[in-house]
């Protein structure tokens, strides 16, 4: 027996009272913690899939969704550009590299992306099985896609037309999946890979087929292909304050910078998460409150028990140390719950973000915030014990008992 | 072993108390009999170290009390006296055994067949894992007196041990008192107002 299991003890003695300061703070914690961590979780992949893409070029419209749809595959096109214009751009002094995109089709929910092979060396992809595609209407397949597809190498897609599921379906338009690429925590890993001539040519049949009132002729007069949008590196840095602008005002595409639009984007969430973070600091102020009002009260209840104690030879300090002790289990099993909580929490919120944008956000590290946050609970503990320890300390024995 | 002389003590400047003088030799028991408000309690709480006299001076076991902090006091308390109080008080968040060991970490001490044997003697080993709520009255009284020699101390100072008492149980309880005093070789000082207990001790003095 000690003071530190004598703490334990008398808190479970009063299982109700210490279970609602409890899992208030681990409401309060839980939120905060969870806050973080996916603010985190979700900047660090978006940074993740930004790498070594400067620009992107594609239609006119807003610039978040031309960077949503063409780096995050998670938006609806802007609309398409003509191949002419976007070599056009490529053959610039200051592009370092360009990468075309192609929408027009998914399998099953999973966008089919046409595009030239830089674009798996972007997302340093790997072949798992299989090899790269060499002639149209062969496709490598993301780890998202055929582990919940169950493909397997040498299977048939069946394409629809559109980004969703709901698209009408080409006959036609099978593709042969001629390998499937390792997980690379990238957006690789949710899309079917293949080469722009695919995407061309099932259009083209397309057209034929069903758009008859479309004049054939004049269609196919000229180079009509298009593109969805390119993804542009510059040969400097420099170059990423004149050339967009160069762009958005001189042709009728459009130039947006991800890492603008992104850290644009943070700033309307970062709103949400603010108003939500003052919520949850709330929380555990009072949870600090209930904490201090619960050790008061069985601090009075347990004045005979404390005058015991002292007249049994425990120091004044040893009683206080023991209040403290109360109150610091607490705060500290209220942080490790409230960690566990928001882990729970990010597990769940990334099994619903992997059904509906399938983005996977799986990592279980304490963040430096959250070293913060034990500080804080042990803050909290200290605080709310600090009077009713006071007051255990200059507690009369004498008079305690003699009222008894 | 306790000498006492001239002790006063007030409350808030308004109830005096003036305490005849004791002279307790070793191996002594002795029993303060005095009605209510004349500072029985106030006058264990001094001789426990739980309050401060005003002046005059209490010498325990050749130890003068008025000069010892109050930190040094609870350090002689713990080392000396075991006290056994009219109501009995345990922490309840504990069992009777954890009660006793809580006791003997204290005074650091750690002790298990003591309490053991305690218990054994007191008739209450067969509750050693209760929580002291779930006790009669009469194991209570008997858990209190174990925690009040858990730690063989020298003297023990009993409040009123009596009062609630029946002339059967009362009989029982002081000579149960006495048996662990002298079985533990600790002196026994008792104050009450039950002038039954007159007939069990040869030194009495009368407040």
């Amino acid at each position: 027996m000690n003071i530190f299991k004598l703490s334990i003890k008398n808190i479970f003695n009063k299982p109700l009272s210490s279970f609602i300061s409890l899992s208030l703070l681990i409401l309060g914690i839980g939120i905060i913690s969870l806050l973080l961590q996916l603010n985190t979780l979700i900047k660090d992949q978006m940074d993740n899939n930004l790498r070594g893409i400067d620009m992107v070029v594609g239609a006119k419209g807003s610039p978040l969704q031309l960077i949503l749809s063409s780096v995050y595959h998670i938006d609806s096109p802007t609309g398409n550009i003509s191949l002419e214009d976007a070599e056009n751009i490529s053959k610039n002094r200051m592009v370092g590299s360009s990468i075309k995109i192609l929408y027009g089709d998914n399998h099953k929910g999973f966008r089919i992306v046409g595009t030239e092979k830089k674009f798996i060396e972007l997302y340093k992809g790997v072949i798992k099985e299989g090899k790269e595609w060499n002639s149209p209407y062969e496709v490598l397949v993301g780890s998202k896609v055929y582990e919940k597809l169950k493909i397997n190498l040498g299977d048939n897609l069946v394409s629809s037309h559109g980004l969703r599921e709901t698209g009408q379906s080409h006959d036609e338009g099978t593709f042969k999946v001629v390998g499937l690429l390792e997980p690379s925590n990238s957006v690789i890993d949710q899309l079917i890979i293949t080469s722009p001539e695919s995407v061309w040519d099932i259009h083209d049949t397309h057209n034929h087929k069903n758009d008859d009132e479309h004049d054939h002729e004049n269609e196919h007069a000229h180079d009509d292909r298009e593109i969805t949008a390119m993804l542009i590196k510059f040969k400097s840095p420099m170059n990423i304050i004149q050339f967009p602008r160069q762009i958005n005002e001189n042709t009728n595409l459009q130039a947006a910078v991800p890492s603008y639009e992104i850290s644009r984007l943070f700033k309307l969430f970062g709103f949400g998460i603010e108003t939500l973070s003052y919520l949850a600091y709330l929380i555990i102020i009072v949870s600090g409150f209930s904490l201090f009002i619960n050790l008061f009260n069985s601090m009075r209840e347990r004045k005979y028990e404390m005058a015991l104690i002292r007249t049994l030879g425990a120091s004044r300090f040893q009683l206080s140390t023991m209040i403290i002790f109360e109150s610091l289990v607490l705060t500290i099993s209220g942080f490790v719950l409230g960690l566990l909580f928001s882990r729970f929490g990010v597990m769940f919120v990334s099994s619903l973000m992997e059904e509906s944008i399938n983005y996977n956000l799986n990592s279980f590290k304490i963040l430096n915030e959250e070293y913060w946050l034990l500080g804080l609970s042990i803050l909290i503990g200290i605080i709310s014990s600090l009077i009713p320890a006071v007051q255990v300390y200059k507690m009369n024995i004498s008079k305690i008992l003699a009222d008894a | 072993m306790l000498i006492t002389k001239e002790v006063e003590f007030n409350y808030d400047n308004q109830i005096f108390f003036k305490f005849q003088n004791i002279d307790l030799k070793s191996n002594e028991n002795l029993l303060i009999i005095g009605n209510s408000g004349v500072g029985k309690t106030t006058l264990m709480h001094l001789l426990a170290g739980l309050l401060k006299s005003n002046s005059g001076s209490i010498k325990l076991f050749d130890q003068e009390l008025s000069q010892l902090s109050s930190h040094q006091l609870d350090r002689f308390r713990k080392n000396n006296i075991g006290i056994v109080f009219q109501r009995s008080h345990f922490v309840n968040s504990l069992t009777v055994k954890e009660n006793l060991q809580l006791a003997q970490y204290i005074a650091n001490k750690k002790d298990n067949n003591r309490i053991e044997s305690i218990l054994k003697k007191l008739n209450i080993f067969d509750k050693s894992n209760k929580k002291t709520n779930q006790l009669s009255q009469g194991e209570k009284q008997r858990a209190s007196i174990a925690l009040a020699i858990v730690n063989s101390p020298k003297l023990i100072l009993a409040d009123e041990p009596t009062s609630s008492l029946d002339d059967t149980n009362c009989s029982k309880v002081i000579k149960l008192l006495k048996k662990q005093a002298t079985d533990f070789g600790a002196q026994l000082i008792v104050i009450t107002h039950d002038s039954r207990l007159k007939e069990h001790f040869k030194k009495s003095i009368e407040l």
